[in-house]
């Protein structure tokens, strides 16, 4: 009987014994999921064009990732999904024309310099997606800007138009957008199907928002960093958004919010990049400070900026404050706050 | 009406149905026990026995080395054929007493007073400190201790964990169905102690049946209520009961005393109230022994000082091959190097896991900070910080998010998509550096 037992190993290791079945995998491949829908949208109005710019972005970022890893020695990790995450937001990120070559510059930015350089998942300072955009857009500024229209063969459209809502916005002004579109009805209703122009993934606010539904209902993602981005971003609209039509002066209370909301990449932002984990700020306190902050710079960038979009750089700009905004919104310890008072 | 509960926690698939329906059965008298005289927080006992001396069950054989330590009995009858040094469940080595059973279960003289609670608190706590009684919960911290605040600090309150929030046990559910009254007696015995007339027994609501013994128990006691909990680890943790049940929050470092709060174990309720009654020492205690790696997962009553190993085949052997056996809970109990270790006063289950449900440890990646642990820690912490400076070798900066203030109840590990061991790397950096 001793002898038996004394031939078995037993395994020794630190409490917990036990652990949830949570992976880091399973969510990253989850939210590669989510996104599906605005991939199928992205492909239904701009063709297989699109379908071909997210795959190479998608191919070469995952390649970039094992490249690297295999060549600095590393553990090869691209069954985690952060790989194809990355190069999936950046392919959605993209208009549906560029050259072939575009998704893979952006994706060897995004992965290598952005994501690997800086430590691999984990210890990458930026959204890797953003940067990878970021650095095309200003790069190649005429290819990243060129808007086709959306046409799938079997969508009939006219619209000769080759800028998007929000450049037609800033340029042209609210009543040209909807002279465009008709009326503002079927503004917003062509503007939740995503049947106008834009990046490849960002045009089809109701497939966002199922995506970002089963994000939320899973947990993968708090309302956190989306309502305060959002509701940051609607409240400046309306407030800041307004034009006299005559003087072309700002009116105050007098702006769309809903346009904002649904142009631009600003729900692809709001629930998919922004809430990134890994550049974020962890706290929930610290994550609605970010989510203002994101809003805020998008719509300044959009009212008073060179640019017609903002949600980029605003995101970035953000990226950087993530740490300090941890450290100054430091979880309340247990019991900690009934000190503060008895000192009173 | 909303469960009474605390801030943080997870849900741990709870696998009492393992053992839940096993009534409490007496444990084989095994040949011999091994009675460790460190059983308990605090100073060591010294031993007053020698070898080859005749004890009785129930006699004492180590002394409290100080304040704050309890005594140890011998749990049978027999010879002292050793006193030396055996493994503990946490690996270290304790010194201590080897008894030859004679199988004769020969008691020294207990005497049954009925009339126990007319004793003034004085004898009560005499009486409490010669069984030499700690708390069963699993830290075993002498209740003796407990029961002693400084005049400073008076203690108003008195509650009864009965959460049982470790996923897997069940030896206090098996107490509290099959001993109701006792434990409510023990609870009387300690409110008499303490002067006071507020005590409570706090039971997840997982446990309805519980629930409903307990009350019908204390129907004739005004003074006793039974607090139901939502079913949320570590529910059962001192601090976390203490907010549910009363809404009261010790602060950082602080002890339940400093909120005039006393928490004893429902197990520790019962010897309690043996100890008042009989004037029995703590000898013997439930002992849940369970997991998927075990063929016939009991509750058993065992004698302090039997080996797992005695347990483990009373129960039936493993169940194929096992992987891990634990003392005590899946998320705070400890995994043994060997089954040659005993059973003390503190020893609240025996788990084991079988080899294909070990989670392997080394295969952890990067935390990718998303903030899982800082949302379901019950102390307030950022865990994953914690574990990214620890190992990172800045322990001194570690203290700066408030290091020593987990009491390490893994619920950060368990919930981590990264798998990080946090709780190892917590330890590491504690004992790397000081408060």
């Amino acid at each position: 009987m001793e002898a038996t037992k004394k031939e078995h190993e037993l395994i020794v290791t630190v409490s917990p014994h036990i652990k949830s079945e949570e992976t880091t995998s399973r969510i990253m491949w989850s939210v590669n999921i989510s996104l599906l829908p605005a991939v199928l949208m992205g492909a239904y109005f701009f063709g297989p064009k699109a379908v071909i710019t997210i795959a190479l972005s998608i191919i070469s970022a995952v390649l970039a990732e094992y490249v690297f890893q295999k060549g600095m020695n590393r553990k090869v990790a691209i069954n985690d999904g952060s790989a194809f995450l990355t190069g999936l937001l950046l392919g959605m990120n993209l208009p549906a024309s560029v050259p072939f070559y575009i998704p893979i510059i952006g994706s060897f930015v995004a992965v290598v310099i952005t994501k690997q350089l800086f430590g691999g998942l984990g210890f990458n300072v930026f959204n890797p997606a953003l940067i990878g955009r970021a650095f095309l857009l200003i790069s190649f500024p005429k290819l990243m800007t060129i808007w086709t229209t959306p046409e799938a063969a079997f969508v009939a459209f006219d619209a000769k138009t080759t800028a998007t809502p929000l450049g037609i916005l800033k340029e042209e002004g609210l009543s040209k957008l909807i002279e465009i579109f008709g009326d503002k009805i079927n503004l917003y209703m062509e503007l939740l199907k995503g049947h106008r122009a834009g990046s490849i993934g960002e045009t089809s606010a109701i497939a966002l928002l199922i995506g970002a539904a089963f994000l939320l209902f899973r947990r993968y993602i708090t309302w956190h960093i989306p309502v305060s981005f959002l509701g940051t971003a609607a409240l400046m609209a309306w407030v800041f958004g307004g034009k006299n039509p005559e003087t072309g002066n700002m009116l105050f209370f007098t702006g769309d919010p809903i346009i904002h909301l649904l142009s631009g990449g600003i729900l692809l932002g709001a629930f998919f990049m922004a809430t990134d984990y890994v550049t974020c700020p962890s706290v929930k306190k610290g994550q609605i400070i970010f989510g203002i902050g994101c809003g805020f710079l998008t719509m300044l960038i959009r009212l008073k900026g060179g640019f017609p979009e903002g949600v980029m750089f605003a995101i970035l700009i953000m990226n950087c404050f993530a740490p300090i905004i941890d450290r100054g919104f430091k979880t309340n310890i247990f019991g900690a706050l009934k000190i503060k008072e008895s000192k009173k | 009406m909303a469960l009474a509960t605390f801030k943080g926690g997870i849900h741990p698939p709870d696998k009492k149905e393992l053992s839940k329906n096993a009534p409490i059965t007496e444990a084989k008298s095994p040949q011999r026990v091994v009675v460790p005289l460190s059983q308990h927080l605090g100073a060591p006992c010294k031993p007053i026995v020698s070898i080859g001396q005749e004890v009785k069950k129930g006699e004492l054989i180590g002394e409290p080395g100080g304040f704050v330590s309890a005594p140890v009995h011998s749990s049978v009858s027999g010879k002292v054929i050793a006193i030396g040094e055996f493994p503990n469940a946490m690996g270290r080595m304790v010194n201590s007493i080897v008894i030859e059973n004679d199988g004769k279960e020969e008691w020294t003289s207990l005497k049954d007073n009925p009339d126990y609670l007319k004793l003034s608190p004085e004898e009560l706590k005499e009486k409490i400190k010669a069984a030499g009684i700690v708390g069963m919960g699993g830290a075993a911290f002498p209740t003796m201790v407990k029961l002693s605040p400084p005049k400073e600090k008076p203690i108003d309150t008195v509650i009864i964990n009965g959460a049982e929030c470790e996923p897997y046990l069940t030896a206090d559910y098996r107490l509290m169905l099959e001993r109701p009254s006792d434990i409510i007696e023990g609870l009387k015995v300690l409110m008499k102690i303490l002067g006071i007339n507020k005590g409570f027994i706090g039971i997840e609501n997982n446990k309805p049946d519980a629930v409903e013994k307990m009350k019908a128990a204390a129907k004739n006691e005004p003074n006793i209520k039974v607090c139901e909990l939502e079913v949320k680890y570590p529910q059962g943790a001192e601090k976390m009961l203490i907010k549910a049940v009363t809404d009261r929050e010790v602060p950082p470092r602080a002890l339940p005393m400093d909120v005039g709060v006393v928490v004893q174990n429902v197990g520790t309720a019962v010897a309690v109230y043996e100890a008042a009654r009989y004037g029995k020492p703590l000898i013997e205690r439930v002992v849940t022994v369970t997991g998927e790696g075990i063929n016939k997962p009991s509750n058993l009553m065992v004698k302090i000082g039997t080996m797992i190993s005695d347990l483990i085949e009373q129960c039936g052997g493993f169940k194929g091959e096992a992987g891990k056996v634990v003392s005590g809970g899946p998320m705070m109990g400890f995994a043994v190097s060997t089954l040659d270790v005993a059973v003390t006063k503190g020893t609240s289950g025996i788990l084991v896991i079988p080899e294909e449900g070990v989670t392997h440890a080394e295969d952890f990646g990067p935390c990718i900070r998303c903030g899982r642990c800082i949302d379901i820690c019950a102390m307030g912490l950022m865990p994953s910080m914690l574990s990214i400076l620890s190992e990172k070798g800045r322990y001194e900066e570690a203290k700066e998010y408030n290091l020593f203030d987990c009491f390490e109840c893994g619920s950060c590990a368990f919930v981590c998509p990264s798998k990080r061991p946090i709780v190892q790397l917590i330890r590491l950096a504690k004992s790397q550096t000081k408060p």
